[in-house]
């Protein structure tokens, strides 16, 4: 019998933003849920976080912003992923982000937006369904 | 009802009465097993004069403006004047804040509240590498005394009182805010106003920390002595459960860890020397008004009067100012929903209600739309409408303290103080609450009540209407208010400009001055402010400090 794998997830807040609330729940319900997660705390650059993500190798990097500071930051992580020839992470984000910008973030390479009202359960089930 | 007979016929009464009840029970049983509220304190069915004791009511309520203040800080309350009406506000440039400030005041508002964004409150210039995609967002960018004084054109600072929430680099906000008031002709003797300044829930709850504890404090006390001798109607803190609160902590635990907090300001102020009665009167603290009602309400009394123990009993104060808490509220965003934003017009309502029942002194009303974005003018315009029609049409602030007495009420008070109280005891062993803060105690009580909650919502043990329960399709909203993202770079401008037509060699030598009065033990808030004056810019200033102090790293406090 082959042991499946846990997903393992990069719980990650990009910018100066100190909202850790959001971030805080969701990565304590994917534990719950059987994934391996690592948080890296507040502040960390878009190299910081590409960076982490490979040391971790992680199948997911979830993002979390509440400053309105995703429209860049977001989109840099995929773009230092891809300077690095990573295109095997799912790489979702959450928090205070505007639907007007989603279509955007989604050409950018961001897999999925979560926003205010989201259940974990639904969070948890989407990363179920799209780690390959 | 003080006659011991009256109390055994209602003993009597209350039985008989139970015991009928008990009996419909199976016919008409009650919407759920065992009613609890949100810092898990069990509701019975009925409270009645057997919940409180009236042997207690002058030691534990006692009379407004008199010890132990449960009942308010005044004794004439809201039949005086009314709390201040004060809009947190402020985003992009100096300009743009202006305006909206301007256009609140002609709109009946009686206080400032300035947001910075997230550079400023981090103590970075706006074209420092760190402040990509920050700049102006959740508040006005300020890089030095010239968008201070943009900021602050033709608003006269003897005429208005002015809270800003800064906490890292406060002490040089405080004076920027000085100088100007000093080119508008006003001396700052006349200021009136907040500086948050509360660095230690930073490191628990909000974030925005910049130094490790110690050089804080540090920093806090200078502000503390130099505000005494020079800006003596400036309130130099603002104790602030609000953050925690939003961090996603109960009632109690707000009161708890804000005063703990604050506990550990005066001890640290007593450290340095400084008496109990000239510093306690400037403490000011800052609380949230969340959605059960009569828990807000009680929230406020018990923390009035735990405070008023603490000053007296553990800190001997006796200025009856040293044992007052006086408070700002705000409604509180993470109970906001994103989903039907009218309703939140409904919930502000409620809670900035519980807020004045409760005595606060000043408001903040949040808008609709903060789930979504930054708040529309006609959004902020509403959240102000519903505080003046608290005021002016619904008649509750014509008595003080309108729900004293209440049984419920009461016995509420009284269990949010000792359930509050315990937690002090228990933050008393692990060193005060920098210690607690530093072993991470804080932050997990913090998010384990924020995971409890979130389940409770999953669950649809607690109903968010809106979002689990009464849901409707709904349009997506368009033309939200947004930022400019050209700001950073009319700032990096500005920036430019300044620190080509300033005197170099001036803000050089106030920066070395600086730099040595760091590493000794001067009062720093003089250097900065000839720092200011200089045009020295936020990050030059905050840079000397990271220098000598280093930089704070948070605790990881999951898994």
């Amino acid at each position: 019998m082959v042991k499946e794998k846990k997903i393992r997830v990069l719980a990650a807040k990009p910018g100066l933003d100190g909202h850790d609330r959001g971030v805080k729940v969701v990565a304590r319900a994917l534990m719950d849920g059987g994934m391996e997660v690592v948080y890296t705390g507040l502040r960390q650059t878009p190299s910081q976080i590409v960076e982490s993500a490979i040391q971790e190798d992680v199948d997911v990097i979830a993002m979390s912003i509440l400053s309105g500071a995703h429209d860049y930051l977001f989109p840099k992580v995929m773009e230092l992923l891809g300077e690095k020839g990573v295109d095997d992470i799912l790489v979702i984000g959450g928090g205070i982000i505007p639907d007007e910008d989603i279509p955007a973030l989604k050409e950018a390479g961001i897999a999925d937006v979560f926003g205010p009202g989201t259940t974990t359960t639904q969070i948890i089930d989407y990363i179920r369904g799209n780690v390959n | 009802m003080t006659e011991h007979a009256g109390y055994e016929d209602l003993q009597t009464a209350l039985k008989r009465w139970s015991e009928g009840v008990e009996k419909q029970l199976n016919k008409r049983p009650e919407r759920k097993a065992e009613f609890v509220n949100t810092s898990g304190i069990p509701v019975k069915r009925l409270y009645s004069p057997l919940d409180g004791s009236d042997a207690s009511y002058l030691s534990e309520i006692g009379l407004p403006g008199e010890y132990p203040f449960t009942r308010g800080v005044q004794p004439t309350m809201f039949r005086g004047r009314y709390w201040t009406m004060r809009q947190y506000a402020g985003f992009a440039t100096a300009e743009e804040s202006n305006s909206r400030y301007r256009f609140l005041l002609d709109q009946g508002q009686t206080g400032l509240s300035v947001a910075f964004d997230l550079p400023t409150q981090i103590g970075y210039d706006s074209d420092n590498e760190m402040a990509i995609g920050e700049v102006g967002k959740v508040g006005v960018a300020i890089d030095s005394l010239e968008d201070m004084e943009t900021l602050f054109n033709k608003i006269p600072l003897d005429k208005v009182s002015t809270s800003m929430t800064i906490n890292a680099p406060a002490a040089v906000l405080l004076a920027m805010y000085i100088a100007v008031a000093e080119k508008q002709g006003v001396s700052a003797d006349k200021l009136r106003g907040t500086i948050q300044n509360d660095i230690l829930k930073e490191y628990s709850s909000r974030g925005t920390y910049i130094y490790p504890p110690k050089p804080s404090m540090r920093i806090i006390t200078d502000i503390f002595s130099y505000c005494t001798e020079n800006v003596p109607m400036w309130n130099t803190i603002s104790i602030s459960g609000y953050h925690i609160r939003e961090a996603g902590s109960t009632a109690v635990q707000e009161v708890a860890f804000t005063l703990a907090n604050g506990i550990a300001y005066v001890q640290a102020a007593l450290g340095a020397g400084l008496d109990v009665d000239t510093f306690g009167p400037r403490l000011s603290f800052f609380f949230n008004a969340h959605v059960d009602f009569l828990e807000e309400i009680a929230k406020y009394r018990a923390a009035r009067r735990l405070w008023a123990e603490i000053m007296r009993e553990r800190f001997k104060a006796t200025n009856p100012k040293s044992l007052m808490i006086r408070f700002h509220t705000q409604t509180a965003g993470c109970t906001l929903t994103a989903q039907q934003p009218k309703n939140n017009i409904v919930r502000v309502a409620f809670q900035a209600l519980s807020a004045v029942l409760g005595g606060t002194q000043s408001l903040h009303t949040n808008s609709m739309d903060e789930a979504l974005c930054l708040p529309s003018e006609e959004a902020v315009q509403i959240a102000l409408r519903s505080q003046q029609l608290i005021a002016y049409e619904t008649g509750v602030a014509d008595t003080v303290d309108p729900l004293g007495g209440s049984y419920y009420l009461e016995n509420l008070t009284n269990e949010i103080y000792e359930r509050a109280a315990a937690y002090i005891q228990k933050i008393d062993e692990l060193g005060g609450s920098a210690e607690a803060i530093e072993k991470g105690f804080v932050q997990r009580e913090i998010q384990d009540s924020a995971y409890r909650y979130q389940r409770e919502i999953e669950k649809e043990e607690r109903i968010v209407i809106g979002l689990n329960r009464f849901q409707v399709e709904e349009e997506k909203p368009t033309n939200l208010l947004r930022v400019d993202p050209s700001v950073r770079t009319s700032q990096i401008e500005r920036l430019r400009k300044l620190r080509s037509e300033r005197d170099g060699k001036m803000v050089e030598k106030c920066l070395a001055d600086l730099k040595a009065g760091t590493e000794g033990d001067q009062n720093l808030i003089p250097l900065m402010l000839e720092a200011v004056k200089a045009y020295a810019t936020l990050g030059e200033i905050c840079d000397v400090l990271r220098e000598v102090f280093g930089e704070y790293q948070q605790v990881n406090t999951l898994g």
